[in-house]
């Protein structure tokens, strides 16, 4: 009652058609599963082991954005000099990159004949085709969201604590353990679930860059996407199951950490 | 009250204008409205035909001028699936028999397709071809990394066909769900070799080298095409079909490496 107090009714009206529109598909994945068949389907070796797979590489991934991404949004929120300034729409740009631009470009920087990667295979080093492939397109399309969202967080919190902590004599790697990043925590958790299910539905970059392989490269959207091919009941089961392991994740651990702004839920 | 009625139904036209906005580049055959000699025939073919049916849609709109071909260029199972699911058109030309074979099951062909080419694998390799593969059996040489189809697509299903013939059992680093991937993974130097169609491999141009091998043979793909139920103008479809089996489509189609049916 008073939380809608103040919202003119009529406005109800698109947010309901758009909450359908959200909704409805996933009600038609739902509908069309054929339940007799479904857990022969998501239990066959194929399914397992792409599941399996994706949960594996999208926490690597989440890992590695962690680690990247929180030192990035200290410097890009508390950093002022013109240099960040400009290099923060760059780090940001796979947020709005199609995923297939995404994974051409990788191909490029790390592929076997590419920018880094030339290098890389000189050393014996291969990336291509190897799972380590799947983790770094999964790591360069999600960063972007955690480093958002700790940015935001960093923000919002501001560098007071961090001064006071200062001036009364701590080193800055102490503020930095002890103020800085117990502070982010919200920031930390509603990035990091975001980057994890950013990095299950990974599909365009994987494709592109990482190739196809049962449990080498295969996560489970290829592997959805390659059923379809042949099997489209296998295909829904699959993808439903995608939808529940997401909803799991956004709902079980990160509804509360999702709310706007990250720092105010928690 | 009045206001929030018309806020409300500024809204409703907006939505609606984007909804049939959304819809307007969807497959309506031959409007009604058009001179009878005249109209737009939708043609759903299969990926590989991209270039040759383009050719051929040219010169239909030649041979029968005040007619426009529109395509819709997919994997064949997608077509399938879009055309089962609703999409209206005249001509379906679909890259395998198992596809055509599903959409006559659903009810979809008006007769009887007909084949209309044929297509074989080859491998592709780096220009110069500089890990020397000159037969199916040295894509397992040690240090050549091969890319294949997955057996659940048309081109997967060839190579399968082939090693069974060849008793060569091949250890791909991957197995991508398209022929264009499989290429684009030779092409750019992922990969040291790949099974493609020879179309395709002709396609890529100078980007790879082409090696034929004999038990390509094995496995060859027929390209069926037939008359949907949904076509407007069935005598402009028959036409259509009639093109690309006549002498000038095939003229065309051979040129890009189809062999006949």
């Amino acid at each position: 009652m008073t939380r809608s107090a103040g919202l003119p009714r009529w406005l109800y009206l698109p947010a309901a058609a758009g909450a359908i529109f959200v909704v409805l598909p996933l009600v038609a994945v739902a509908v069309k599963v054929d339940w007799s068949q479904f857990w022969t389907l998501i239990t066959s070796r194929s399914s397992v082991t792409a599941l399996e797979l994706s949960l594996r590489t999208a926490a690597i991934s989440t890992a590695m954005c962690i680690v990247l991404g929180v030192p990035m949004a200290l410097v890009l929120a508390r950093n002022d000099s013109r240099w960040v300034r400009w290099t923060r729409p760059l780090i940001l740009l796979p947020l709005v990159l199609p995923p297939v631009v995404g994974g051409i470009a990788l191909l490029y920087a790390f592929g076997r004949l590419g920018l880094l990667g030339r290098y890389l295979d000189a050393a014996g080093i291969q990336i291509a085709f190897t799972t380590t492939a799947v983790v770094l397109a999964q790591t360069f399309v999600s960063l972007p969201f955690l480093v958002i969202a700790i940015e935001g967080a960093a923000r919002t919190a501001g560098a007071d604590y961090d001064v006071v902590a200062a001036t009364l004599g701590a080193r800055p790697t102490t503020v930095w353990w002890r103020v800085s990043l117990p502070l982010l925590a919200p920031g930390l958790a509603s990035g990091a679930v975001l980057a994890f299910a950013r990095s299950l539905g990974e599909f365009g970059a994987t494709l592109t860059f990482a190739g196809s392989r049962e449990g080498v490269t295969r996560t489970l959207p290829l592997e959805i996407y390659l059923q379809r091919e042949s099997d489209a009941d296998a295909a829904v089961a699959l993808s439903l199951l995608l939808v529940v392991v997401a909803a799991v994740v956004v709902i079980g651990v990160g509804s509360r950490a999702l709310k706007p702004g990250g720092a105010g839920g928690w | 009250m009045k206001r929030t009625q018309s806020i409300i139904g500024a809204i409703s036209a907006v939505l609606l204008v984007m909804l049939t906005g959304c819809g307007s580049d969807s497959a309506t055959p031959t409007s009604s409205t058009s001179a009878p000699a005249g109209g737009t025939l939708t043609v759903y073919a299969a990926a590989s035909l991209k270039q040759t049916f383009t050719d051929i849609g040219e010169q239909f709109k030649t041979d029968n001028p005040g007619w426009k071909v529109d395509f819709t260029f997919a994997g064949s199972s997608d077509l399938v699936t879009q055309l089962t699911q609703g999409a209206k058109g005249d001509v379906f030309a679909s890259a395998d028999t198992k596809n055509m074979d599903k959409a006559a099951t659903a009810g979809l062909l008006a007769g009887d397709p007909v084949n209309f080419a044929s297509n074989t694998l080859a491998i592709v390799v780096a220009p110069g071809n500089p890990k020397q593969v000159t037969s199916f059996a040295d894509l397992n040489k040690p240090g050549v990394t091969v890319v294949v189809c997955a057996p659940q697509v048309p081109c997967g299903s060839a190579t399968e066909k082939v090693e069974q013939a060849t008793k060569v059992t091949l250890n791909p680093v991957s197995e991508e769900s398209s022929v264009t991937d499989v290429l684009n993974k030779v092409t750019t130097g992922q990969a040291d070799a790949g099974l493609v169609y020879i179309t395709d491999a002709l396609g890529a141009g100078d980007k790879v080298a082409k090696v034929d091998f004999p038990e390509a043979a094995a496995a060859v793909n027929t390209y069926p095409i037939g008359v949907l139920k949904t076509a407007a103008d069935a005598a402009a479809a028959h036409e259509f079909v009639d093109l690309v089996t006549g002498e000038a489509g095939q003229k065309i189609l051979s040129q890009a490496g189809f062999a006949k049916p």
